[in-house]
This record gives structure tokens, C-alpha cells and sequence, in this order.
């Protein structure tokens, strides 16, 4: 087909028009092919580079499996978890005293985000596992009375470092998630005679975790990765068991890639589940984040299943 | 005339603002009240008032043998804990303009979660009685669906499904069909004209002053907070007293 010498839209005469049914043809994007040839390389150089390099991959895939590291994972694990149930705890019980009538409250909820959130959790580690320090024994009259010592285990400082910390975060996520609730909901509980309680539990909070549930999922993932700082304090997780390993044999990168390939394969499976957990919760269409795809492969299923 | 409601002497204020400038009304049972007005006039503050989701800042609101959110004590009023005036605001009905359906649950959930939580009824009753009111309203074969789902027509008759299933002793309604698009606006009013056949207590809010012509037995005009007018549709529609009203009603009937 000859190309137009000098291509105007005003020289196209009526009698020239193609019928309706004619061809359309698309712009070529040889930019894409370009660029997506060069990623294509650099990442064929990096994993070279990594494959000549001085790992020794068969230390890698041995120490992968090793029971000190699976059970390093395991508290890895428990720790997150303990922690995340911790921190969501206490973001819902501030958050709501956040937006208290009462001032003293309001004002306790921002003293804990203000110190919680102003401090690095580093540093909340290490004063919550040398607590014993400033207080020898936990006395409560008729309930406790113990050394702090036996109390506050590394896994205890590790727990309640991470929770306390994760709280002063996830109570300023409540609170905009409240805020966020439409104000006709409270309205309409109110008129149909539900308590302030009723309403809360019932309509606002129900609503409220749907709107923060993406907070959430990224807490989560934001925590395993997190509870690796409780290998400072002496805390058996799973880089703290890859460190006791290479003080004796070494291998230092071959542990640490160890612990990455554990750590990469459970904030992937907490990221599936990110992504059906919105999808559930999502399915009155009232929020969009059932719309975050984040791996379009994976389940290509609507998000509003239809009507039961 | 057996009364439900009498608001005396209402006032609010927003800021230096004032809403309302000490209102009086008495509705009877079984009566439908429209009231109308420019927008900005405090008719909807006025209807929020009487159902204590804006307390007064003047007046009280007597139902039906009780004063909404206090209780009279030794010449004073005495403000109620907040369970007993919600117990009984749950004898006003409310319709919102807005809906203001729960979005997280279907329309059955919407309309149970009232005579449920409040009432304490059981599930089954509650759905029973729910089915029965959305068949009333049209809305029965839509009963699992979210509020999403619905066009605003929809959503606004299981507005009213939901505050019906508190058997309230008045329905208010809070300009109910503002916020729908003109081709809805029909379904919904035809759902209150069932009500109001059936002898349904209603204040209606409103701009729609056919429905406030045909249907009310009284209609009330406020101009700027007070009310200017008040008398059969007929009388007032057609030949109001008052100069405000007039002009008033000469725009919105032109």
C-alpha cells in the first residue's frame, strides 16, 4: 500500500473515505522492545555476577533446611504474629481513645503515639530487655511477683518492642479509618436507638477495618522483616541462629542469602493472602482494594462474585 | 386529636448562626405533615432537632408521654444516659436523603440489625418481619444485595424498610428524595403514599410540592428559621397569607 508523501487531514476529499469496514493498524512501541532488552540484560549480568561470584551455593542449599534455621523461622513466626495481634490490639484501643469525648483520653493516646512513634524500635528493643534495670521485680498484689528477669524473656522484650511500636503506628490508621466511616452510618444507628458501644462494634469498626485492611497486610509483611531486629537481643529468631552459624563456620553471605530466601518466601505468602483477604472483604464493591492487583497472574476471578 | 409529637420552643444555633428561632409545633397521630421551605430555612436542623440527633440549644420536644433526652425532674430538665435516649429516638423513624444504608451489609442485614441489636429479637422473626417490609417497599427480591448494588430509588425504599422494622410511632423524613435522579423519585414517593394511606404518622421534609399537596394533611412553610405558614395544603399552597411564603412559593411552583 503507498504511503502518503506528505500526510494532511484537510486532503482527504469525501469520495476518498474507505468503507466501514476498513483496516485500522496499530503504532508499533519499538521503545518497549528496547528497554525491555536492556532489563533483560542487566538482569542476566547481576545473576551472572552472582553465580561466578564467591558464594558457595551448595552451603546455601545446605543450611536452607538445616534445623537450627527452620527453627530460627519458627520464632521468626511467632514473634511477627504475637506481635502483629499486639499492635493491631493496641491501634484499635488507641485509635478509638483518640477520638474519645473525653480530653484525658485523648491525650493518653497521643502521649503513646508521641513516644512510640518518636523513638526508633531499635532502641525500644533493647530498653524493653534491660526493663530489669530500672524495675528488679514485677509486683502486682495477689497476681504476680517475680524477677523482671524471668519475665521479660528476649522473646517477651522482642513481642512487646515490636507490638508497642507497631500500635503507635496502627493507631493513627485506625483513627483515619474511623474518620474515613461516613458520618450518616453513626446517624442512621443512632435513630434506629443502637448505643454508642452497639454502633462502634456493629457499624463504624466492621467499616473501619476494611478501609485499613492494605495498612494491615503491609504491617504484616512490614513486621516478619522487622522481628529480625530482635536478633540484638538475643533472641534464637531465625537471623540470630544464621549469625551463630557463620561465627563458627564462615559462611556469612551464604547464611545471610539463607535467611533472605525464608524471609522473601513468607512476606510473598503473607502478600497471596494480603490479596484474597481484600478481595473477601471487599465483596460489597464499598471499597476499592480488592482493585490492587499486585500480581495480575496469580487469580484473574471477578472481585464481586455476582449476586448469591 | 390524640397528639404523638409537640416541639416547644426550639431554638439551635451553629456558631453565631441561628437555626432556629424558638419553633412550636403539635403533630397528631396518624397525621402526614409536610414542611417546606428554601433551602437554608432550618427544616431539616428543625427535624433533627425533634428526633435528638441535634439537641437544642432551646425548647424541648415532647413524645407521646415523654420529652426526648430529658426527663422532668423537680422543675428542671435532667438530662437522660445516653441507652435511654436512644431507646427513644428508636421511636422516631428516620429517612436520610443520603440513604445512609450500612454498606457492609445486604439489604436483609440492613433492615434485621435494628429489631435485632436493639430490640433483641431473634434472627428468624427479625428476617420474617424484614421480608414482609421489603416486600412492601418492592425491594423483597433484592434482599442479598449489598447497598452498592441498588440505584438510589432502591436504596431510599429500604431506607424506609429499615426504620419501619422499629415500628416507630412517627416516620420523619429527611427530604427524601433530593439525592435521587428525577426518574426515581416516583418509586420513592409512592412507597410513602402507601404509608401515608395506611395511617403512617409522617413529617416530611421535602421539595415536592405535589406530593405535599396531594398527600399532607397540614402543611408547614419556614422562611429563615421560624415558621411562616401553616394550614391545609389547599389554603396554604394556593393562598398563603404571608408575603414570604408567596414569593416563596411562587418560585418553586413557577
Amino acid at each position: 500500500m503507498p504511503q502518503p508523501s506528505s500526510p494532511s487531514i484537510a486532503a482527504l476529499s469525501l469520495a476518498d473515505l474507505p468503507g466501514r469496514d476498513v483496516a485500522v493498524r496499530h503504532l508499533r512501541h519499538p521503545g518497549r522492545w528496547i528497554s525491555g532488552g536492556i532489563v533483560v540484560l542487566l538482569l542476566a549480568l547481576i545473576g551472572h555476577a552472582f553465580a561466578v561470584g564467591q558464594i558457595q551455593w551448595l552451603v546455601v542449599g545446605q543450611f536452607l533446611t538445616a534445623g537450627v534455621i527452620i527453627t530460627g523461622f519458627g520464632w521468626t513466626l511467632l514473634i511477627s504474629a504475637c506481635a502483629l495481634v499486639l499492635g493491631v490490639a493496641l491501634g484499635f484501643a488507641f485509635g478509638i481513645m483518640r477520638l474519645s469525648e473525653n480530653p484525658i483520653l485523648r491525650f493518653a493516646a497521643w502521649l503513646y503515639v508521641w513516644i512510640f512513634r518518636g523513638t526508633p524500635v531499635l532502641l525500644q528493643l533493647l530498653i524493653w530487655f534491660n526493663i530489669a534495670l530500672v524495675f528488679p521485680r514485677l509486683y502486682i498484689p495477689g497476681l504476680v511477683d517475680e524477677r523482671m528477669v524471668d519475665v521479660v524473656t528476649p522473646f517477651v522484650a522482642a513481642v512487646l518492642g515490636l507490638g508497642v511500636n507497631e500500635g503507635s503506628y496502627l493507631t493513627e490508621v485506625v483513627r483515619g479509618g474511623i474518620g474515613s466511616v461516613d458520618s450518616g452510618q453513626k446517624e442512621a444507628a443512632h435513630t434506629l436507638g443502637m448505643t454508642p458501644g452497639q454502633t462502634m462494634r456493629r457499624i463504624i469498626l466492621p467499616q473501619t477495618l476494611r478501609l485499613i485492611l492494605p495498612v494491615l497486610g503491609n504491617s504484616a509483611i512490614g513486621m516478619l522483616k522487622f522481628s529480625s531486629l530482635a536478633a540484638t537481643i538475643a533472641m534464637g529468631e531465625m537471623l540470630n541462629a544464621a549469625q551463630r552459624i557463620y561465627f563458627i563456620n564462615g559462611a556469612v553471605i551464604e547464611l545471610l542469602f539463607v535467611c533472605a530466601v525464608w524471609y522473601l518466601a513468607g512476606t510473598t505468602i503473607l502478600s497471596i493472602g494480603q490479596y484474597y483477604l481484600e478481595r473477601h472483604f471487599g465483596r460489597d464493591a464499598a471499597t476499592a482494594t480488592s482493585e490492587r492487583r499486585w500480581f495480575r497472574g496469580w487469580a484473574r476471578r471477578p472481585a464481586v462474585e455476582g449476586e448469591a | 386529636m390524640n397528639l404523638a409529637i409537640k416541639a416547644v420552643g426550639i431554638r439551635k444555633s451553629f456558631g453565631n448562626h441561628e437555626v432556629l428561632k424558638g419553633l412550636d409545633l403539635e403533630v397528631a397521630y396518624g397525621e402526614v405533615l409536610c414542611i417546606l421551605g428554601p433551602s437554608g430555612s432550618g427544616k431539616s436542623t428543625f427535624l433533627r432537632c425533634i428526633n435528638h440527633l441535634e439537641t437544642p440549644n432551646g425548647g424541648y420536644v415532647w413524645v407521646d408521654g415523654a420529652i426526648m433526652g430529658y426527663e422532668l425532674s423537680r422543675g428542671a430538665l435532667q438530662e437522660l444516659p445516653i441507652k435511654k435516649l436512644r431507646a427513644q429516638q428508636s421511636q422516631l423513624g428516620m429517612v436520610f436523603q443520603h440513604f445512609n444504608l450500612f454498606a457492609h451489609r445486604t439489604v436483609l442485614g440492613n433492615v434485621i440489625e435494628g429489631p435485632m441489636v436493639v430490640r433483641g429479637l431473634s434472627r428468624a422473626k427479625a428476617e420474617a418481619h424484614a421480608m414482609d417490609l421489603l416486600e412492601q417497599v418492592g425491594m423483597a427480591g433484592k434482599a442479598s444485595s449489598y447497598p452498592s448494588q441498588l440505584s438510589g430509588g432502591q436504596k431510599q425504599r429500604v431506607a424506609i424498610a429499615r426504620s419501619l422494622a422499629m415500628e416507630p410511632r412517627v416516620m420523619l423524613f429527611d427530604e427524601p428524595t433530593s439525592a435521587l435522579d428525577p426518574e426515581l423519585v416516583g418509586e420513592v414517593l409512592e412507597v410513602m403514599r402507601n404509608l401515608a394511606r395506611g395511617g403512617t404518622t409522617m413529617i416530611v421534609v421535602t421539595h415536592e410540592i405535589g406530593f405535599a399537596r396531594e398527600v399532607a394533611d397540614r402543611v408547614v412553610v419556614m422562611i429563615d428559621g421560624e415558621i411562616r405558614e401553616t394550614g391545609a395544603p389547599g389554603q396554604v399552597l394556593s393562598n398563603p397569607a404571608d408575603p414570604r411564603v408567596r414569593s416563596f412559593l411562587s418560585r418553586v411552583l413557577a
